[in-house]
């Protein structure tokens, strides 16, 4: 396993990473092969209350911090019009099958929303693949009233055309097609049974109809050839990965026993180095906790390296070519 | 693969001429979508007139507890139905998208959740050695336990239950309904059986209640223990063998040709009338030497009297970059198999070519005549050729 990064911010700044990111159009998901990728790692251990609730105050705060930091701007507006722009309608694409727990926070996409509302964004959609699962998360639905919208793919359902690439076939979402003109994808930091790992590549799994036949192989390379959709590839702004509540075993559904309070959001467009760095992360907990390490239970997540090869090219997995930044 | 609910060649029950059968239906069955459901992914149903609203009917009617699992610690439970032998954690479903595992306890999702449902002639099933010349009263419920990329149902096979329009069915009634239409036998077919296990079996049970039959059109994708629990209640079962090779199991069809293997002699063991389809797919698995070796196979494992039927590939789904099988190929394919012994060997999919009729592998006239999917003149007596009396194996009447 290849070690983590970490660069503090300064010398990230320094090594010519923010210019990259500060010169690239809102519409490109990840970068090439041939540039370096910026993971922002922002932690705050006062997150929760005492009553174990979040603070949404500092979690607000950490957003912000976490986003200047990424976009290297000097207010948190600022960060998010490098996101998205006034007047787009923007998905965001949450994770809710574990249920309360282990699930995107509310508080996070509540404060998302605040800020997505404060530059402009009028058509705000809370999504993911079924009304039950966000209902379970503690989202309510709301597939009417503009503003910020709720539902699942059950709602709109599914365009009828056939979409390939590679191993894969699927019919996507209509709230993908139809209704986001962005998405911003808020994975949640864990373990899976299947494919190892679950967060940004694979939380994509919830824009088609046919998640359950790509799981066989550890997901590979089915979970990078869905994320080569164009409609899929074309639409995805930015990867806020929830990492307040992490699980290092027994997803991907909640098993409090095995969950650890990090109190931290990942932030990338690169989903492959998010997706990089969240699986170190896992895996040093994981041995921190005398556990086996993925490969040996023949989970390891490969198709984070496929989602990075030339096939593919949506990211990087070589650690010398991605900047991590904690904050 | 020949079975495909299509308008062209079935009668899709909601939509049958006026008869005592559609009468009978629209009255009593509370069946108000009985043709191809398929439509609500793509918003752009089949028969949408006849339709019931999407979600109309209850999720709760169509689950129960699914009867070949395993529980696992941490409310993971382990399905044993197929050999994919899926490890499912809690709120999660297996591969085929139509079981679901919900706090540690496994269920089905399409038991009476019909999605298609037509009357086609038995032949296109096909079942040519089974009650030739009559009706199947053939339904199916969404879901499949592997990805043909050259699945022609793809529609309702690779969805989920609730993604597509449905109705309830429940046992009974299904076999009420093949009786009234004066259907002989009932066939679960279009998607893959094996996934609606439970259903099919007591729809089975329903059926025979009232003296109809029951075939399988399957991939033959399942375990021991179920299947030789299906066996005892079903009557003819169609396997599709897809390949004769390991390679094109996992490249393209998502699973392992042993297990098909070992169902199929498992199926003849038990004394099970079956037939075999081998859809031949150009440069896929359409060699001389494949040809030959499944047909070896077929001889020694199973004998040579169980038919086998070589298909004509037309493209769908995911392998639409390649052409409709040349009939050259066919012929090719059937003079391995002929060359290897077997005796009953038909070109499907071609109508009208000489392949499609029976003949009597010692005085080799026609014994039961097909163009396409009718059958013209029966020249079997007994279960024996007319012309000289050999037994002609099949279930005849």
């Amino acid at each position: 396993m290849k070690p983590l990064s970490s660069p503090n911010r300064r010398t990230f700044l320094l090594a010519g990473g923010a210019a990259l990111f500060g010169a690239s159009g809102l519409s490109s998901p990840s970068p090439g092969p041939a540039v370096r990728s910026r993971v922002v790692i922002g932690r705050d251990q006062q997150l929760r209350k005492a009553g174990a609730g979040l603070d949404s105050s500092r979690l607000l705060g950490l957003l912000d911090r976490t986003l200047q930091t990424f976009f290297d701007r000097d207010t948190a507006l600022e960060a998010w019009r490098q996101v998205v722009r006034p007047g787009e309608a923007v998905g965001l694409k949450v994770n809710c099958l574990a249920g309360r727990g282990l699930s995107t926070n509310v508080p996070l996409v509540d404060a998302i929303c605040e800020r997505l509302q404060q530059i402009g964004v009028r058509d705000i959609v809370i999504w993911d693949r079924l009304n039950d699962d966000l209902e379970s998360a503690r989202f309510r639905i709301n597939e009417k009233v503009k503003g910020i919208r709720c539902f699942g793919n059950d709602s709109l359902g599914y365009e009828g055309e056939l979409v390939t690439h590679g191993s894969v076939g699927s019919l996507l979402s209509r709230t993908l097609t139809q209704v986001c003109d962005a998405v911003i994808n808020l994975p949640v930091l864990k373990d899976h049974g299947i494919t190892g790992v679950t967060m940004a590549l694979k939380n994509v799994f919830g824009a088609i109809h046919n998640p359950n036949k790509y799981h066989i192989d550890v997901g590979d390379p089915y979970i990078a050839d869905v994320n080569m959709l164009p409609q899929i590839r074309q639409k995805l702004r930015l990867h806020i990965c929830d990492a307040i509540t992490m699980q290092y075993e027994g997803g991907p559904s909640f098993m409090p026993p095995w969950t650890w309070a990090y109190n931290g959001l990942l932030v990338a467009r690169d989903p492959v180095a998010l997706d990089y760095i969240g699986w170190q992360i896992i895996e040093r907990k994981r041995a921190e906790k005398g556990m086996k390490p993925l490969r040996e239970l023949k989970r390891e997540p490969t198709y984070i390296a496929t989602a990075a090869d030339a096939n593919h090219r949506l990211g990087t997995n070589d650690p010398k070519r991605i900047e991590v930044v904690e904050v | 693969m020949t079975d495909k609910p299509d308008p062209a060649t079935s009668v899709p029950l909601s939509l049958r001429g006026p008869s005592v059968g559609r009468r009978e239906f629209l009255r009593a069955a509370s069946l108000p979508c009985l043709a191809t459901c398929a439509g609500t992914l793509a918003g752009t149903p089949l028969a949408a007139p006849l339709f019931g609203s999407p979600g109309a009917e209850s999720d709760a009617q169509f689950i129960i507890e699914a009867q070949f699992y395993e529980k696992q610690p941490y409310k993971k439970i382990k399905c044993t139905l197929c050999p994919r032998e899926c490890v499912i954690d809690d709120r999660e479903r297996g591969y085929c998208g139509a079981r679901e595992n919900r706090g540690g306890t496994y269920y089905t999702l399409v038991h009476s959740r019909v999605v298609t449902a037509h009357i086609d002639p038995i032949e296109k099933k096909p079942f040519f050695h089974f009650l030739p010349g009559t009706l199947a009263f053939s339904i199916a419920t969404a879901g499949c336990n592997v990805n043909c990329r050259m699945c022609q149902n793809w529609e309702i096979s690779q969805v989920r239950p609730e993604q597509v329009r449905s109705t309830y069915a429940p046992p009974a009634k299904v076999a009420a309904l093949a009786q009234q239409n004066r259907a002989p036998s009932i066939a679960y077919t279009y998607s893959e059986p094996v996934i609606f296990y439970e259903y099919m079996v007591d729809t089975a049970r329903a059926a025979h209640e009232v003296g109809v039959r029951s075939v399988v059109v399957t991939g033959g994708y399942i375990t021991a223990d179920p299947l030789k629990k299906l066996c005892k209640a079903v009557d003819a079962i169609k396997v599709d063998l897809k390949a004769f090779s390991e390679k094109f199991y996992r490249e393209i069809v998502n699973g392992e040709l042993k297990h098909i293997l070992n169902a199929l002699v498992l199926i003849r063991k038990l004394g099970m009338w079956t037939e075999i389809v081998y859809l031949v797919i150009p440069t896929l698995n359409d060699t001389d030497q494949e040809f030959q070796a499944l047909a070896r196979w077929i001889k020694t494992e199973l004998g040579p009297d169980v038919p086998v039927h070589f298909s004509r590939f037309h493209p769908e789904y995911l392998l639409k970059n390649l052409p409709p099988t040349p009939l050259v190929t066919l012929e090719r394919a059937k003079a391995a198999a002929d060359a290897e012994g077997l005796h009953y060997v038909y070109i499907g999919n071609v109508p009208g070519h000489p392949a499609e009729s029976t003949y009597c592998p010692k005085c080799r006239k026609v014994v039961v005549e097909r163009v396409g999917y009718t059958v013209g003149a029966m020249h079997i007596k007994n279960g024996k050729c007319r012309f000289c009396s050999t037994p002609i194996p099949g279930v005849w009447a």
